[in-house]
C-alpha cells in the first residue's frame, strides 16, 4: 500500500493515541465503563491497524511474533496465578482480600488490578495473533483483482 | 379487546426474536459458508440484546456509581440502577464470541484449501464423489463383493 | 416515550440490515454490513443501560470481527453461488421456531419491570457489596473481576483456546513440524 498517502499519515498519528486510550481504558475501568477484554481488543486494533497500513512484515518487525504467542499464555498465567497466590496465603481461591488482610478492600483492589491485567494480555495476544495468522496466508488472488 | 399495556411491554422481546429469526433464516437457507457465519453473528447478537433486555429497569441508568472529588462512592438511594448481571456475562460472551468466530473462519479458509470452494453444495459433492471413488477401489480390491 | 421511538427507529434500522444482509449475493457488501448490524446493536444496547457491553461490542463487533472476515473473504471467494435450493422450507422452520419462542415470551414479566424475578435476587447483593466489600465504583468491574472470577478465568481461558486453535489451523506451526519428520525420514 505505497500510494495512500493520507491512510499512511494518518495512521501514524492515530496509532500512539490508541494505545494510549487503550491503557486508559485498562486502568480506569474501575470508574468507568472499560477493562480488560475491552482494552485487549483496543490494543489489539492499534497494532492490525498498523499492519494493515504498513504491511505484514512491519508489523511483526514492530510487535514480533514470537511476543504475541508468549503474551498469550502470560495473561492466563497472571490470572490464574493470582487465585494461587491467594490460595498460598490461607484464602479461598481468588479471594482478594488475601492481598491485604488489614484492609481487605484494598487487597480488593489489588487483585482486580491483576486480574484485569491478566486479561487484557491475553486478549490482546490472542486477538493479534489470530489478525497476523489470517494476514500471513497467501492469497489465492492479487489487489488488482478486487 | 387488546391489551396495549402487554404489547408495550413485550413488544422488545418480540423484535429481538424477529431479529434471532433472520439470523437463523441464513444459517439454515444460504450454502456460502462466511455468510453462514454472518448469519451466526446475527444470531448471536440477538440474543446478547435480549439477555440485556431482561436486566433493564424502567427508568434506569447504567450500574456505575458517582464519585465525588476524593474518589469516594456517593450512594443516591433516590438513583436507580439496571441490574448489572446480564452486563457482565453478555461482556465475556462477546470476546468468547469473537474468538469461536474466528477459529471457524480458520476452519473455512483450511476447508477452501482442500476442497477449492466454500459453498456447501459443492462440498457435499466433492465428498460423495470421493467416497464413491473409495467405494469402488475397495470393492474391486475385495472381489466385486463390497 | 422518546425512549420507545428511539428503539423503534433503532429496530427498524437493524432489521433492514439483517434482511439487506439475507438478500445480497456480494460477500465483501455483506462482510460490511455485519459491521453496520454490530454498530447499531451497540447503539441500542446504550439505550438498554448496558454501557460496557455497547463498548465491548462496538470495539468487537465493529471492528476486529469485520477484519477478520475480510480477511477471509480474500482468502476464500468474494461472490456467493446462487443456491439452487427453495427457500420455502427454512423459512417453515424459522417461523415456526420464532412463534415458539414468542410463545415462551408470554409468560415473561414487562420489559423493564423493576420487580421481575431477575431483578429481585443476587443482582441486589452485588450492588450493596459493591460499595461495602470491594469500593469499586463500577459495578461491572467489581462482579466480573471478583464477586465472578471464576466465570472469568473459565473465558479467558476459552479465549486463549480459541487463539491456540487458529494457531494451529493457520499459521503451519504443526505443518512445519511434520514436514521436517519427513525431511529426517528421507535422509
Amino acid at each position: 500500500m505505497h500510494h495512500h498517502l493520507i491512510l499512511r499519515v494518518v495512521t501514524k498519528m492515530l496509532v500512539g493515541t490508541i494505545i494510549l486510550f487503550a491503557f486508559y481504558v485498562q486502568f480506569h475501568g474501575d470508574f468507568s465503563p472499560g477493562g480488560g477484554f475491552q482494552a485487549g481488543v483496543i490494543m489489539a486494533v492499534a497494532f492490525i491497524i498498523y499492519g494493515i497500513v504498513f504491511g505484514l512484515q512491519k508489523a511483526k518487525q514492530v510487535f514480533p511474533e514470537w511476543l504475541v504467542h508468549k503474551l498469550v499464555a502470560l495473561g492466563v498465567l497472571i490470572y490464574a496465578a493470582t487465585g494461587v497466590a491467594s490460595l498460598l496465603l490461607g484464602y479461598n481461591f481468588l479471594d482478594y482480600g488475601a492481598f491485604n488482610p488489614g484492609h481487605p478492600i484494598y487487597g480488593q483492589h489489588w487483585g482486580i488490578f491483576a486480574v484485569e491485567l491478566g486479561v487484557g494480555i491475553t486478549v490482546t495476544g490472542v486477538m493479534v495473533a489470530i489478525y497476523y495468522a489470517f494476514a500471513g496466508r497467501p492469497p489465492p488472488m492479487k489487489d488488482e483483482d478486487w | 379487546m387488546i391489551n396495549w399495556d402487554f404489547i408495550v411491554g413485550h413488544l422488545n422481546y418480540w423484535l429481538f426474536i424477529i431479529l434471532m429469526m433472520t439470523g437463523l433464516y441464513i444459517v439454515v437457507a444460504r450454502g456460502n459458508l462466511v455468510k453462514k457465519i454472518v448469519g451466526l453473528n446475527i444470531f448471536q447478537t440477538s440474543v446478547f440484546m435480549f439477555y440485556i433486555s431482561i436486566g433493564k429497569v424502567t427508568g434506569g441508568t447504567a450500574p456505575i456509581y458517582p464519585v465525588n472529588r476524593q474518589g469516594d462512592i456517593e450512594y443516591d438511594p433516590t438513583i436507580i440502577y439496571s441490574n448489572p448481571l446480564p452486563h457482565v456475562l453478555i461482556l465475556t460472551a462477546i470476546v468468547v464470541g469473537i474468538a469461536t468466530t474466528s477459529l471457524a473462519l480458520a476452519l473455512i479458509i483450511r476447508i477452501r484449501e482442500e476442497y477449492d470452494t466454500i459453498e456447501e453444495e459443492d462440498i457435499l459433492r466433492i465428498e460423495r464423489e470421493m467416497s464413491a471413488q473409495d467405494n469402488k477401489e475397495h470393492g474391486s480390491a475385495m472381489g466385486g463383493r463390497a | 416515550m422518546i425512549d420507545t421511538l428511539i428503539d423503534l427507529i433503532l429496530f427498524a434500522m437493524l432489521v433492514f440490515t439483517a434482511l439487506a444482509i439475507v438478500r445480497i449475493n456480494h460477500l465483501f457488501a455483506v462482510v460490511m454490513l455485519s459491521g453496520v448490524f454490530s454498530l447499531l446493536s451497540a447503539l441500542l444496547l446504550v439505550t438498554l443501560d448496558a454501557v460496557d457491553v455497547a463498548f465491548t461490542e462496538a470495539a468487537v463487533g465493529a471492528g476486529i470481527s469485520t477484519v477478520l472476515m475480510l480477511g477471509t473473504i480474500a482468502l476464500t471467494a468474494r461472490t456467493q453461488k446462487k443456491s439452487s435450493r427453495s427457500g420455502l422450507v427454512p423459512f417453515i422452520v424459522v417461523t415456526v421456531t420464532g412463534a415458539v419462542l414468542v410463545y415462551g415470551t408470554l409468560d415473561m414479566p414487562d420489559f423493564g419491570d423493576p420487580n421481575a424475578p431477575a431483578q429481585l435476587h443476587v443482582a441486589p447483593e452485588y450492588m450493596a457489596g459493591s460499595i461495602e466489600d470491594i469500593d469499586v465504583p463500577n459495578v461491572v468491574t467489581s462482579i466480573l473481576a471478583s464477586y465472578r472470577g471464576y466465570d472469568t478465568l473459565g473465558e479467558t481461558a476459552v479465549v486463549f483456546t480459541a487463539g491456540i486453535g487458529v494457531l494451529m489451523l493457520l499459521s503451519g506451526l504443526g505443518r512445519r513440524r511434520r514436514e521436517d519428520e519427513e525431511e529426517e525420514e528421507d535422509v
